[in-house]
């Protein structure tokens, strides 16, 4: 019951939300300031995340396949794929929504509780419009943009563990992650990911939107958000993954 | 003159608004009054639209509010302006802005002149020179007329308060009252303020409405009030000891 009653306010918002901005110059000031916000400062940390990443992979799957029997390329291959085919899209998500998801909450939720929004509203604003549309746009016009650095971060990542360790020579590394390139996968994660940067960006908007209460209850929407996106990540990651590769 | 015909509001099945009639005449202060919880700030918020009562009409000046299509509704909040009980102020813009953002979305003035209009605004309560800083960087009676000035940009008809004196010293307060007498008779206005502070009420109270668990109780003017035989409202008005000794 709780959950028809969700989607369906869910769709309201969304149906409120997507409709064109009154002004539109104003439109494109908030999304820019956005894309800085939600997009360009997740840069670091993914960064960041995606070369550890990227280099424990190269390291545990060297060290689970030292079978002389197994091709030269394994490592290499093995690593480039998990990157691109989950890596770089599912949990990089999943740890986006972590961040920007409870960013986005607290924020409209704080917006909520102090009557910014009732404020917005009775200037005649469309408050879902204003809010929530810059932020859902600039995230995932963002988001492939991570991606791709994600990616490349995380090969460079393997690369730097076939330099300074003796695990595996540069060479088979590199001759690895080019083995068999397929080029779809780029774009299956890619597709992914902005499906994702939406499902973040509009549900905790909508924790954020219909916060009641106080400070603790901005709290709760704001783990709320982060919790229910992703759930609703892995389950999409399911069903993307059934229509788009098999 | 705003009328209200048989306004009820209940949230999950639990009715906080009971059936109340009212008439809120043109350039007089009309004030609600009632304890902590009695249902103030969701009469007020009914009234202005923000929520949908459950049954029950009002006219602005004889146009019916809930027979109003969505374009007819943005009109009248063009018309209205509204302090809200915590200010609500944007805090991500400067008070300069937080004025100027009504008259850049719904007014035709060009960018200079909307700078004066708010300019006047501002010096009107008394805030000329703390145009710069931000909602977070002046005091609570400080924001109070901000947020007044911001109110008052678009020069509306119809001005809400919802409690503009909680949280403010008597000193303070009775600026903040003042300031909206004057402004309600300076522009012809039709003022509806909510509040708890038997101070306002006595130096602004010229059409009293008393609610007492979401019922209408009483009505009249701040003569009447203590001569009154209602025992709610004398319990209300005779609670603190400085109005016993009078
Ligand atoms: N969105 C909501 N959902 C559920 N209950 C609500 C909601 N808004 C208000 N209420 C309930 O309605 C009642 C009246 O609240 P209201 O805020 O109108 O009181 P008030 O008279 O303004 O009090 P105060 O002087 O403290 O501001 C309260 O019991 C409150 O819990
Ligand atoms: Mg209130």
């Amino acid at each position: 019951m709780a959950l028809f009653y969700h989607v369906g306010r869910y769709s309201l918002l969304m149906y409120k939300t997507f409709s064109v901005p009154q002004r539109w110059k104003l439109y494109f000031k908030q999304t820019w300031k956005e894309i800085e916000k939600l997009g360009a400062d997740s840069l670091p940390i993914t960064l960041l995340i995606s070369v550890f990443i990227g280099a424990i992979m190269t390291m545990q799957t060297q060290m689970n396949t030292e079978n002389p029997l197994l091709p030269r390329y394994t490592t290499g291959l093995v690593t480039r794929d998990t990157l691109l085919l989950e890596f770089c899209s599912s949990i990089l998500s999943l740890i986006l929504a972590g961040k920007v998801g409870s960013n986005i909450a607290s924020e409209i939720g704080t917006m909520r509780i102090t009557e910014q929004i009732d404020a917005l509203d009775i200037m005649g604003v469309n408050s879902a419009n204003y809010l929530i549309l810059p932020k859902i746009t600039g995230f995932v016009v963002f988001i492939p943009v991570l991606v791709v650095f994600s990616m490349f971060s995380g090969l460079v990542g393997g690369y730097g563990v076939s330099l300074f360790t003796d695990l595996i020579t540069p060479a088979n590394y590199i001759y690895g992650i080019q083995y068999w390139f397929i080029p779809w996968y780029v774009y299956y994660s890619l597709i992914k990911s902005v499906v994702f940067a939406f499902i973040i960006s509009s549900v905790a908007s909508y924790y954020g939107y219909y916060a009641y209460g106080g400070a603790l209850d901005v709290g709760k929407a704001s783990t709320n958000a982060v919790v229910n996106s992703s759930i609703l990540i892995l389950l999409f990651n399911l069903v993307l993954t059934k229509l788009l590769l098999t | 003159m705003i009328e209200l015909y048989g306004i009820q509001k209940s949230f999950d099945g639990r009715m906080v608004i009971k059936d109340i009639d009212a008439v809120f005449e043109t350039g007089r202060t009309n004030l609600i009054i009632g304890q902590s919880g009695s249902g103030k700030t969701v009469l007020l918020k009914c009234v202005v639209g923000l929520l949908e009562p459950d049954a029950g009409d009002i006219l602005y000046d004889g146009r019916s509010l809930t027979s109003m299509n969505k374009r007819e509704r943005v009109q009248l909040r063009t018309e209205m302006g509204m302090l809200f009980q915590g200010s609500a102020l944007f805090d991500s813009m400067t008070i300069e802005e937080n004025v100027q953002f009504p008259l850049s979305l719904f007014s035709s003035l060009s960018p200079l002149e909307q700078e004066k209009r708010a300019h006047y605004c501002l010096d009107r309560v008394g805030l000329s020179d703390s145009h710069k800083l931000f909602p977070a960087e002046i005091s609570g009676g400080m924001q109070k007329r901000a947020a007044i000035a911001r109110a008052i940009a678009l020069n509306p008809k119809y001005l809400f308060c919802d409690e503009p004196n909680s949280g403010l010293d008597p000193l303070t307060s009775i600026t903040i009252d003042e300031l909206i007498s004057d402004i309600t008779k300076e522009f012809n206005m039709t003022t509806v303020i909510n509040t708890h502070d038997m101070n306002s009420v006595l130096t602004m109270g010229e059409n009293i409405l008393f609610i007492y668990q979401g019922e209408k109780t009483w009505e009249g003017g701040h003569e009447a009030l203590y001569h009154s035989d209602n025992e709610r409202l004398n319990e209300f008005v005779f609670a603190s000891t400085l109005m016993k000794r009078t």
